[in-house]
């Protein structure tokens, strides 16, 4: 194609104050600050408790991440718009990082609390697999040239791979499970002391308004990246 | 309807791959008995053109029909179309007869093993139809391939670069196999950078670059010398 | 033009004719099959673990494994001479060439399982139970071998177009083989032990759905791997 371009278009838009992603990163410390210096300790759990502001939170964010995957997947296929590729390609990056910081706090905890590091445990093990599945999806993703193929074959396995994890999580869950149960599902009343879950729904918040910060910015990287290729190819 | 129903009708056709543009708005129809002959430059959008016929790869704008089909029309489409490349579309551990019949069969051909053994014929193949087709030579493959292409005697035969890697024996055997197909009735269209064996055929010549017909003409005012000059020229102009 | 299920047939027994006399993926896979086997046994320590312990959890290592082998073949014979811009140029709807395929390579999975299960019985001297045992053990096998199949045979088609190309298919095959193999694995070990086949259903349960969601996924899923 030939260059039609009078004026030179800025290549890209100039680097913006991310206020989003600086609001996020002051909620999540507010939450640490309360969770480290205001909320009591617990009687039994002693300091390991405090994962519970950290684990819990990430692993949420985490499968909301490759919740929004599987549904860009969708709508991927459906319209083929090239936004909802860069969406779930995003997502599942930064769901990638918090599955990620959901195994190694889980760790972190399981040393003190169940006398070791790594344990076979039902949700342990499928948390392990999903961060497999969407390690893959990112390998797949650099592994594919063609931009349009790389689209549909990653939307394919986002899809799948949301199908798969409830399977999972079954197949392994039979095997028995000594992981604690959650906490906020219950329908009677929640275990924690009210300070307690505060504190613990404050995290939730947070994180998710980090989830959301890192996907924007991924999200703007993504189609900075693509507007300089476009303009690389012509 | 039955008048203007051209074999292949394209119209301001654009496909896309990502921001660029592979074919951008081609136009052009042909009649039973027609052959194009499509010349270029590697990269100029020619084997975009023709996948997007053989319904093997979506317009991005504009239309393009086969047989009065719009496409990508799906099966009711892909029935009229005969698709041959350079890549012989065979399995090499089948027999010839075995990989026409295959194809005559996916296409819903009546009489499958019969219809395999008239097309091998027609490309003088015959004799060594039963043999599997890793054993025999480029040119062979590439009759074999043709048949397979034309078992369901498609409305529209699309060839890319057929005549890559044939020696003269076999390019001389497929221009009369092309001739065959096109006295029966068929539509061709045909991409190649080379111009002898393309005009040749041609009643119909276009130039690509850069996605888009340089020229498009009959071959009938067509000088070959001088169509070889400008040719050179357009090409050079485009790198 | 013949139907879905009737061009699927066609470009099973394709295949099928094509590997019956190449061979080459079938041999290997089972040489594979029977050294892992023999391997796996000298791997562990028999007087500690008792080989009728390992005989399952040995099997459907093994079958995973071996089927691999032959999925990434079935789709570099499309690649080879482009046969597949062929079968994609056919008038057959797209989701017949992926359930062709995947008949074919279900046949190749099953013969392994057939060769390898008296195998694993005659090496880790295994009984194979009485009737309803081994009725129950082949059920497993072919449930397992669709769930295999159905989800090898769509991340083949993918992974041939890759930069990686077979280094792809497993993995991101192996994660969706878990809840195939860990059912799977368990009930061999039951079946095996003589256990009733009441005991087992739970997880024949999780096969079958795994099978006939992935089945459906994967079909609605591959035309868009192959069609753009």
């Amino acid at each position: 194609m030939r260059a039609s371009a009078a004026t030179p278009a800025p290549r890209v838009a100039p680097p913006t104050f991310d206020w989003l992603f600086i609001v996020a990163v002051l909620a999540v410390i507010a939450t640490f600050i309360r969770a480290i210096f205001f909320t009591p300790m617990d009687a039994l759990q002693g300091p390991a408790q405090k994962i519970y502001y950290v684990h819990p939170p990430s692993a949420w964010v985490a499968f909301l991440a490759f919740g929004i995957v599987a549904v860009a997947s969708i709508g991927y296929l459906w319209m083929k718009d090239v936004r909802l590729d860069r969406l779930a390609e995003s997502s599942a990056e930064v769901g990638v990082v918090f599955t990620t910081i959901t195994l190694i706090t889980g760790s972190l905890w399981g040393k003190p609390i169940w006398g070791t590091w790594w344990t076979w445990d039902a949700r342990l093990t499928s948390t392990l697999f999903l961060w497999f599945i969407y390690v893959g999806y990112l390998i797949l993703r650099g592994a594919v040239e063609d931009r349009a193929m790389r689209a549909r074959y990653s939307a394919v396995l986002g899809i799948l791979g949301s199908l798969l994890i409830p399977f999972i999580h079954l197949s392994v869950y039979l095997f028995r499970t000594l992981h604690p149960m959650p906490i906020i599902g219950k329908p009677s009343k929640p275990s924690l002391p009210n300070d307690m879950l505060i504190t613990f729904l404050m995290a939730f918040c947070s994180f998710t308004l980090l989830y959301l910060a890192l996907l924007r910015a991924r999200y703007r990287l993504a189609s900075d990246e693509a507007l300089l290729e476009a303009e690389d190819g012509r | 309807m039955a008048e203007a129903r051209h074999a292949v009708e394209v119209e301001a056709l654009v496909r896309a791959f990502g921001p660029r543009r592979a074919v951008d708005g081609v136009s052009f129809a042909l009649d039973a008995g027609d052959c194009l002959a499509v010349f270029g430059p590697t990269g100029a959008g020619k084997t975009a053109l023709l996948r997007v016929l053989a319904g093997l790869l979506r317009p991005t704008r504009g239309r393009a029909s086969v047989a009065g089909v719009p496409l990508p029309g799906g099966p009711e489409a892909r029935r009229h179309i005969g698709f041959i490349s350079h890549a012989s579309m065979l399995y090499s551990a089948l027999s010839a007869r075995e990989n026409v019949e295959l194809a005559a069969r996916l296409f819903g051909v009546p009489d499958p093993r019969r219809a395999a053994g008239r097309v091998l014929e027609v490309m003088r193949m015959a004799s060594r139809a039963d043999t599997p087709v890793r054993s025999l030579s480029r040119g062979m493959q590439q009759r074999v391939s043709i048949a397979r292409a034309t078992v369901h005697d498609p409305t529209v035969v699309l060839l890319d670069e057929p005549f890559t890697g044939l020696d003269a024996a076999g390019a001389a055997a497929l221009s009369a196999a092309l001739g065959v197909l096109r006295e029966s009735g068929a539509a061709l269209v045909m991409v190649t950078h080379n111009l002898e064996e393309g005009l040749a055929l041609a009643t119909h010549a276009a130039v690509m670059t850069a996605g888009t017909f340089a020229r498009y003409e009959p071959r009938a005012g067509i000088d070959a010398r001088a169509y070889a000059d400008a040719y050179r020229t357009l090409v050079t102009l485009d790198a | 033009m013949p139907d879905a299920f009737g061009a699927a047939l066609l470009i099973a027994r394709k295949d099928l004719t094509i590997e019956f006399r190449t061979r080459t993926a079938f041999f290997s896979a089972v040489v594979f099959a029977l050294l892992a086997i023999v391997i796996f046994f000298f791997a562990w320590d028999p007087t500690a673990v008792a080989a009728s312990d390992l005989a399952p959890g040995v099997l459907w290592v093994i079958f995973t494994f071996a089927g691999l082998l032959g999925l990434h073949r079935s789709f570099g014979v499309e690649l080879e001479d482009r046969a597949l811009d062929g079968l994609l140029g056919a008038p057959i709807p797209r989701h017949a060439i992926y359930l062709g395929k995947a008949m074919a390579n279900l046949v190749f999975v099953l013969a392994i399982e057939v060769i390898a299960v008296p195998a694993v019985a005659l090496f880790y001297d295994m009984p194979l139970g009485g009737f309803a045992g081994a009725a129950a053990l082949a059920a497993v096998m072919i449930l397992a071998a669709i769930g295999l199949v159905a989800v090898g045979t769509l991340f083949a088609a993918m992974s041939v177009n890759t930069r990686l190309g077979e280094l792809l298919l497993p993995m991101l095959s192996l994660p969706f083989f878990v809840p195939i193999v860990v059912p799977a694995a368990q009930t061999t070990a039951r079946l095996l032990l003589g256990r009733p086949v009441i005991e087992s259903v739970g997880w024949l349960k999780i096969l079958l759905a795994f099978d006939l969601v992935f089945v459906a996924a994967c079909t609605l899923a591959f035309p868009y791997t192959i069609e753009d």
